[in-house]
C-alpha cells in the first residue's frame, strides 16, 4: 500500500486497471455506435458492422507477427557494422566468425 | 526585371553565409529573421515563368511560379524558421549554416522552372545535407555521412543522365509531365526515387538521420523526401509503377520501425512510410490524389518535425536514444510529451489532426478510381502507424517503465518550436479549409462525416488495443535489423575481401614464378657469359672463353661448306 502512494498516480496499479476498464468501455461503445451512425462503405464490405474495428485489429495482429518472423532473421546485435572496424589486425578470424554466423 | 530571376532560395544562401560570418545576438537574429523574409519572398512569386537567362544553347528558368511550388517551398521555409528557432541555442553555427543552405536548395528545387536548374539545386541539398548528417559528430555519423553522400551523389548521376538523354531526345529542359517510358524518363525517376527513399535503398535513411545531432535529424526528416515528392508531382504525375512503389514503401516503414530500438530511426522508418503514402498518391495521378500528396506532404513536415524535436529534446537531455534505456520521462517531460502524443496523433491520422485532413484525401482518391486493393492497404497502413508510430514511440519513450531517468524538459526555445508546430497541427486538423484553400486542384472533399471519423475511430483504437495485447511480442531488445544497406555495407565489403585475398594469393604465385625465372635466367647468364668481373677464363661463361684459333678455323670451314653445299641446292 505504501508503495503505491509513493508512485505517480498515473502509474499505479489501481489506476492501470481503470484504464484498462474505461478503455474497454470506450472500444466496446465505438462498436455499438455504428448500430446508431451510418458508416458509408466505399466497397460493400466495409460498411459491415464492426469492419473497422475487426480490420485494424487484424491488420495490426498480421504485421506484428510478420515483424517478429522478420525479425528472427533481420535481427542483429546492434554493434554488427562496428566490429571489423575496430581492429585491423584480427580482422580475418573476426571476420570468419561472423561469417559462419551470419550467412543470409 | 532582373529581381524576378532572384530565386528566394538566395535569400537562405546569404543567410547561411552570414551565419558564418557574424556571431551573438546578430546570428540569432539572422536565424529568426532570414526565413521569414524568404516565406515574403516566396509569395512575391507570382505563377509562371519569370523570365528565362540564355545558358549555353538552353533556355534557363530560374524561378517558375505556381500553387504547388510555393505551398512546398512556404512549409519547407516555415520548418527553416521553426528548426531555426529549436537549435539556435545549442546546434553548432555550421550545422546551423549547412541546414540554412541545405533548405535553400530545397526552396530552389521549389521554384525551379528547367531540369538543369533543379538539377543544381538537387546537388546543393545532397551536398549540405551530408554537412548536416557530419555535425552528429561522432565515428557513426562521419561514416553514415559518407554512405548518405555516396548514395546520393549516385542519385544525382543518374538523375543528371536522365535529364541528359531527355535533353537530347526532345530538346526541351522544361520540367513538364511524363511517364517513365523509356531509358531516360527511367533514369530521371530513378535519381527522384533515390531520395525519396524508394526500394532497394531505403535503408540510406534510416542509416543517416538518426546519426545526426538531435537538431540536425530535426531539419533532415523535411526537406530531402519531400522534395522528391514534388518532383515526382511536378514530373510523373500517374505514373502507375509508383502505386506499388509506394505501397512497398508504407509497409517496409512499419515493419521494420516495429522491429526497431533506436527512438529516431523509428521515426526514420516512419518517414518512409509517410512518404509511401504521398507516393501512391502521385502513381494515382488524379487532382484528388496530387491534393492529397500535396496536403499530405506539408502535414508531414510539421509532424514529422515535430516528433523529431520530441525525441531530439529527450536525446539532448538524456544523453539516451534507446527505448530500452528510456521510459517514463512524462513525470519530468511533460510539456515534450504532450507534443510528441500530438505529432503521434498526427502522423497517425486521428480525428481533428492535420494528418487525418490531408491522408484521408489520398485514401478518398483511391476510392474514386476504385482501386479497391490499393485502399485496403492503405487503411491497414493507417492502422500500422498508429502502432509503430502513434503509440509505440510515446509509448517506449515517455510511459512503459519508469527507467529512473528524471531529466529537465525542454529549454523555452525548443519548447516553443513544438508548441508552435503542435499548434499547427491540431490547426489544421480542426480548419482543413486553411490548408485546402491553397491546394493546386480545387477541393470538393468533406474530410469529417460522421460516418468515416466513426470507421478511422474504430479502425485507430482497436490498433491501440492490438498494442497493449501484443505488448509481450513487442519486448525491445538491444539490436539493429538488416536491411538492404547490408548488400553494401557487408556483403560488398565481404567480396571485396575475397577479391582482395584472391588478389594476394594470385600475387604470391606470380611472385614464386617471377623469382624461379629470374634465377634461371641468371643462371643461364652466368653459365654462358660467365660471372661478372672474373679475369679466369675457366671461370667465364661459355661465349667468354676465349677459344682457340683451330676451333674457329673449323667453324669457318664448316660454315663455308655448309654454304657451297645450300648454294648448289
Amino acid at each position: 500500500m505504501n508503495d503505491e502512494k509513493e508512485l505517480h498516480w498515473l502509474v499505479r496499479p489501481s489506476t492501470i486497471r481503470k484504464l484498462w476498464i474505461g478503455s474497454g468501455v470506450v472500444l466496446t461503445l465505438m462498436v455499438l455506435a455504428q448500430t446508431v451512425i451510418y458508416v458509408k462503405g466505399y466497397f460493400g464490405f466495409d460498411a459491415w458492422f464492426g469492419f473497422g474495428a475487426i480490420y485494424g485489429f487484424v491488420s495490426c495482429l498480421v504485421m506484428v507477427l510478420v515483424a517478429k518472423l522478420l525479425g528472427l532473421i533481420l535481427k542483429r546485435p546492434q554493434n554488427y557494422y562496428d566490429e571489423p572496424q575496430q581492429d585491423g589486425s584480427s580482422d580475418s578470424n573476426q571476420d570468419k566468425v561472423k561469417e559462419s554466423s551470419n550467412g543470409v | 526585371m532582373e529581381f524576378e530571376l532572384f530565386s528566394p532560395a538566395f535569400i537562405l544562401l546569404i543567410a547561411s553565409v552570414l551565419i558564418c560570418l557574424v556571431k551573438g545576438h546578430a546570428r540569432t537574429a539572422v536565424i529568426l529573421v532570414a526565413p521569414i523574409i524568404t516565406l515574403w519572398a516566396i509569395w512575391q512569386i507570382p505563377d509562371g515563368v519569370q523570365g528565362t537567362i540564355k545558358f549555353l544553347s538552353y533556355n534557363i528558368e530560374p524561378v517558375e511560379g505556381s500553387p504547388i511550388r510555393r505551398l512546398f517551398a512556404t512549409v519547407f521555409a516555415i520548418m527553416v524558421f521553426v528548426g531555426g528557432l529549436y537549435s539556435f541555442r545549442i546546434a553548432k553555427w555550421y550545422e546551423l549554416a549547412a541546414a540554412f543552405a541545405y533548405a535553400a536548395g530545397a526552396i530552389g528545387v521549389c521554384f525551379a522552372g528547367d531540369l538543369i536548374t533543379m538539377f543544381l539545386y538537387w546537388e546543393l541539398m545532397a551536398i549540405f545535407s551530408t554537412i548536416v548528417v557530419w555535425c552528429g559528430g561522432t565515428p557513426g555519423a562521419r561514416a553514415a555521412g559518407i554512405r548518405y553522400a555516396i548514395m546520393h551523389l549516385l542519385g544525382g548521376v543518374v538523375l543528371k543522365v536522365g535529364i541528359e538523354g531527355v535533353v537530347v531526345g526532345t530538346g526541351s529542359i522544361q520540367i513538364q509531365p511524363m511517364l517513365a517510358t523509356d531509358f531516360s524518363t527511367w533514369m530521371i525517376l530513378i535519381g527522384i526515387l533515390i531520395n525519396a527513399a524508394a526500394p532497394p535503398v531505403s535503408a540510406w535513411l534510416a542509416d543517416a538521420y538518426p546519426e545526426a545531432s538531435p537538431t540536425g535529424s530535426v531539419f533532415l526528416s523535411a526537406f530531402t523526401t519531400k522534395t522528391a515528392v514534388l518532383a515526382l508531382i511536378l514530373l510523373f504525375p500517374g505514373e502507375s509503377v509508383l502505386i506499388g512503389i509506394g505501397l512497398f514503401m508504407v509497409m517496409y516503414g512499419i515493419i521494420f520501425a516495429l522491429l526497431e530500438n533506436d527512438v529516431r530511426r523509428i521515426l526514420a522508418y516512419s518517414v518512409v512510410n509517410q512518404v509511401g503514402f504521398m507516393v501512391v498518391a502521385v502513381g494515382i495521378g488524379t487532382e484528388m490524389a496530387l491534393n492529397g500528396a500535396t496536403a499530405h506532404a506539408f502535414a508531414h513536415i510539421i509532424y514529422k518535425a515535430l516528433l523529431f524535436m520530441s525525441a531530439g529534446v529527450v536525446i539532448y537531455r538524456t544523453g539516451k536514444n534507446k527505448c530500452m534505456e528510456l521510459g517514463g520521462l512524462f513525470r519530468t517531460m511533460p510539456l515534450t510529451c504532450i507534443c510528441g502524443i500530438i505529432g503521434a496523433l498526427a502522423i497517425s491520422s486521428f480525428p481533428l489532426t492535420s494528418g487525418f485532413t490531408t491522408k484521408s484525401m489520398i485514401s478518398q482518391a483511391a476510392v474514386d478510381m476504385n482501386l479497391v486493393w490499393v485502399y485496403m492497404a492503405l487503411t491497414a497502413a493507417s492502422a500500422g502507424v498508429f502502432l509503430h508510430a502513434g503509440i509505440k514511440f510515446p509509448w517506449f519513450v515517455f510511459f512503459q517503465k519508469d527507467s529512473g531517468l528524471r531529466p529537465k524538459d525542454a529549454p523555452w526555445n525548443m519548447g516553443l518550436a513544438m508548441v508552435i508546430f503542435a499548434s499547427l497541427c491540431i490547426l489544421l486538423g480542426v480548419f482543413p479549409e486553411l490548408l485546402y484553400g491553397l491546394l493546386p486542384y480545387p477541393v470538393d472533399y468533406v474530410p469529417y462525416t460522421i460516418g468515416k471519423v466513426l470507421f478511422y475511430l474504430q479502425l485507430l483504437l482497436f490498433s491501440g488495443l492490438a498494442f497493449f495485447v501484443l505488448l509481450p511480442l513487442m519486448k525491445r531488445t538491444m539490436t539493429i535489423s538488416l536491411d538492404t544497406d547490408w548488400l553494401w555495407r557487408r556483403a560488398l565489403v565481404s567480396v571485396l575481401k575475397v577479391f582482395d585475398r584472391g588478389l594476394i594469393s594470385i600475387g604470391g604465385v606470380l611472385g614464386m614464378q617471377r623469382d624461379r625465372l629470374q634465377n634461371l635466367l641468371h643462371r643461364m647468364v652466368v653459365r654462358y657469359l660467365g660471372q661478372p668481373h672474373t679475369a679466369d677464363s675457366k671461370e667465364r661463361g661459355v661465349f667468354a672463353r676465349s677459344w682457340p684459333v683451330g676451333t674457329t678455323a673449323l667453324w669457318i670451314a664448316g660454315l663455308l661448306s655448309a654454304y657451297v653445299l645450300l648454294y648448289y641446292l
